[in-house]
């Protein structure tokens, strides 16, 4: 038995069975299972020692042959993965509770199974044929149910597919000055593509413009998995990236370039949420700043900033899938998640208006809430390094706290003498106390994650050092 | 002799992927995709055995039977597509303006990547040619040819680098998927209706 046949293959296995299950509760139920256990297994198991299970011996051996290269998943890695088919099974438990389990579980699996199996594939630049597939896989789960796709998803798509080709030629590139570090005019040829590439698969400005309209359209549980998972993963890829090679690792203008494409990034989703008119949109431009304080996290350099890139996966898990819980319900209940259409919802749906105000709170850097702690350690890095940089942050976070001030007027604001009533189904409010409950929790005591994700960094052989 | 086939495969893949620009029948736009990956196959066959050659055609060909099986009995797109230009000529004249500019560039690749001026033209003009497809529409035939194009043409250039069989298969796996998610696109919408 080996590494990846429980983590990729097992997964894209139940994927292919669940795909034509129709009862949306034990769709849900069978791949919660699934991931917890697989979650469990990475953080319990080792790999490439030999356990003893009464007589028997049995070793999980770390890689998998195929086609001549080789899916390598190592006792390094067993965090990672644990994290990752844990966020999954969160995402998937609330599923059935809001009927999207038959819509996104089968592919919300498989693309998880795709994405493992892009980090663990050597030579690893193979890594965004896989991603490319996983987008493929994401496209079923993000088509509107009630309309023809828009132009969201197929920027999403284009976009997603021009990073490959940038990526898979800068590898080559990579290869050449391997053999030969010397060559400066290589050298800044692999780095315009590599750059262009991870432009693309990270959606920086100017090709970010997917995302809000990514969010508009497509169903809103959906597209919060999506906007979780590639990002993270698109993430720890170009990590891995800065982790093999020297020369872009020390590379005196890598900071700043992180720097300018994450304020760029915050400034731009923090002041344009302000402006919208849409509750979908909000979340796009709430995920477009995320991805912008990732940047920045990063950009702080040593392990400090690979702690606190680490340290936003858990808040960033609980505030995107409470937030896009809370649009899905919201969603039942108005043709669109426009103001105009959802005005006084909270009146009849309080539990999804609190969820989603909350969760928005707590991306915008409230305090008391999850993301706070780790804004905070963000702030103080940048306000050493950069002190400019720290009023863009502020800026990108007051846009965000302006935006959730008034989805939370909008969802109030109802006819005078209209009473309070509390529509959603139990399942529905448990779900959305818990994922409330986690914000709160986290904010209050962030030393839990700090525990948990500690030893995350040592994914990276040289970055995590 | 190689040389002249690899130029007639060029030509070829310029008359192809004009052709899909101009057409506005999803049959003529499938026959001609199909027509365009013998074009794709001859120049990716100048770098790489003639047994993994052909999976590019028979990924081609396969992409366009499911989209071809997709389309059949569909009602027919209305024409309308943005508020680009959408007469011939002007997609005529961006396909030639295309076609220079690619040519100009192709000399440079040629001698960087050290293949031929034939196979580095035929490559950039059907990247060139997917990207123009795919800024002038946002119906989903139209999208997904144009990123099949562009894949095409990524594909050729990218054949004269590497030859490992895993980027072969998972190429040829991205195509199909990138068919069926087109055939997703076309019909789920009906397929929603109907439940």
């Amino acid at each position: 038995m080996s590494a990846p046949a429980i983590w990729i293959f097992l997964p894209f296995g139940l994927a292919l069975i669940l795909l034509p299950l129709r009862n949306e509760r034990l769709t849900a139920s069978l791949a919660s299972g699934v991931t917890l256990l697989l979650a469990l297994a990475a953080w319990l198991l080792p790999i490439d020692t030999a356990m003893s299970v009464g007589s028997l011996s049995i070793k999980i051996a770390s890689s998998f042959d195929i086609l001549g290269r080789r899916l390598v998943l190592t006792s390094a890695d067993r965090l990672l993965l644990a994290l990752i088919y844990a966020a999954t099974f969160f995402w998937f438990t609330a599923s059935a509770a809001i009927k999207m389990a038959h819509r996104l579980v089968p592919f919300g699996l498989g693309i998880t199974a795709l994405l493992v199996a892009s980090l663990a594939v050597e030579p690893f630049l193979y890594a965004a044929l896989l991603i490319e597939m996983a987008v493929l896989l994401a496209v079923p789960p993000l088509s509107p149910t009630d309309r023809s796709p828009g132009r969201g998803l197929f920027r999403f798509l284009i976009f997603q597919t021009l990073a490959m080709p940038f990526i898979l030629f800068s590898g080559w590139l990579l290869a050449g000055i391997e053999a030969n570090p010397g060559d400066l005019t290589l050298v800044r040829q692999a780095a315009i593509l590599l750059g262009l590439g991870f432009t693309f698969l990270l959606a920086i400005v100017p090709f970010n413009t997917w995302i809000p309209l990514l969010t508009e359209e497509s169903p809103p549980y959906s597209a919060g998995f999506i906007l979780w998972m590639f990002p993270t993963i698109a993430l720890l890829f170009g990590l891995d990236f800065l982790d093999r090679y020297t020369w872009l690792r020390t590379a005196p203008q890598l900071p700043n370039l992180l720097t300018i494409a994450g304020s760029l990034m915050l400034l731009t989703g923090g002041t344009l949420a302000a402006f919208q008119r849409h509750l979908g949109r909000l979340l796009g431009f709430a995920v477009i700043a995320e991805i912008g304080f990732s940047l920045l996290t990063i950009s702080l350099g040593g392990t400090t900033g690979l702690n606190l890139f680490f340290l936003l996966f858990v808040p960033r898990l609980f505030s995107l899938g409470t937030w896009a819980f809370s649009l899905s319900i919201l969603k039942e209940q108005a043709p669109s998640l426009r103001f105009s259409e959802v005005k006084g919802l909270g009146r009849t749906r309080p539990f999804a208006a609190y969820g989603a105000f909350l969760a928005h709170m707590s991306l915008a850097g409230l305090p008391l809430l999850a993301d706070f702690p780790i804004r905070q350690a963000l702030w103080e890095g940048l306000a050493r390094q950069t002190p400019n940089i720290a009023w863009f942050v502020l800026i990108g976070s007051l846009g965000l706290f302006t935006g959730a001030i008034r989805s939370l007027a909008v969802l109030s604001m109802a006819p005078e003498g209209t009473r309070w009533e509390v529509r959603e189904s139990w399942p529905q409010r448990i779900f959305l106390a818990l994922g409330t409950l986690a914000l709160l929790i986290l904010g209050l005591f962030p030393q839990w994650t700090t525990l948990l994700l500690a030893r995350l960094p040592s994914v990276f052989e040289h970055l995590g050092h | 002799m190689l040389e002249t086939l690899n130029w007639i495969a060029a030509f070829l893949t310029l008359g192809t992927s004009i052709g899909l620009l101009l057409s506005r029948d999803w049959r003529w736009s499938l026959a001609i995709l199909a027509t365009q990956y013998l074009g794709v196959f001859w120049l990716v066959h100048s770098h790489w055995p003639i047994s993994m050659a052909a999976v590019k055609l028979v990924t081609g060909w396969m992409v366009c039977a499911a989209l071809a099986t997709t389309l059949r009995g569909s009602i027919e797109q209305p024409a309308s597509e943005t508020a680009w230009p959408e007469g011939r000529l002007f997609r005529s004249l961006a396909g030639g303006l295309i076609a220079l500019t690619t040519f100009a560039l192709a000399q440079w690749t040629a001698s960087w990547l050290s293949i031929s001026l034939a196979v580095a033209w035929g490559s950039l003009l059907l990247m060139g040619m997917g990207l123009l497809h795919l800024g002038v529409t946002i119906q989903p035939l139209r999208v997904i040819l144009g990123l099949l194009t562009l894949l095409a043409g990524f594909e050729i250039m990218y054949a004269s680098v590497e030859s490992s069989t895993l980027v072969a298969a998972l190429l040829a796996v991205i195509n199909l998927c990138l068919a069926l998610a087109g055939a997703y696109l076309l019909s789920a919408h009906t397929m929603e209706d109907s439940k």
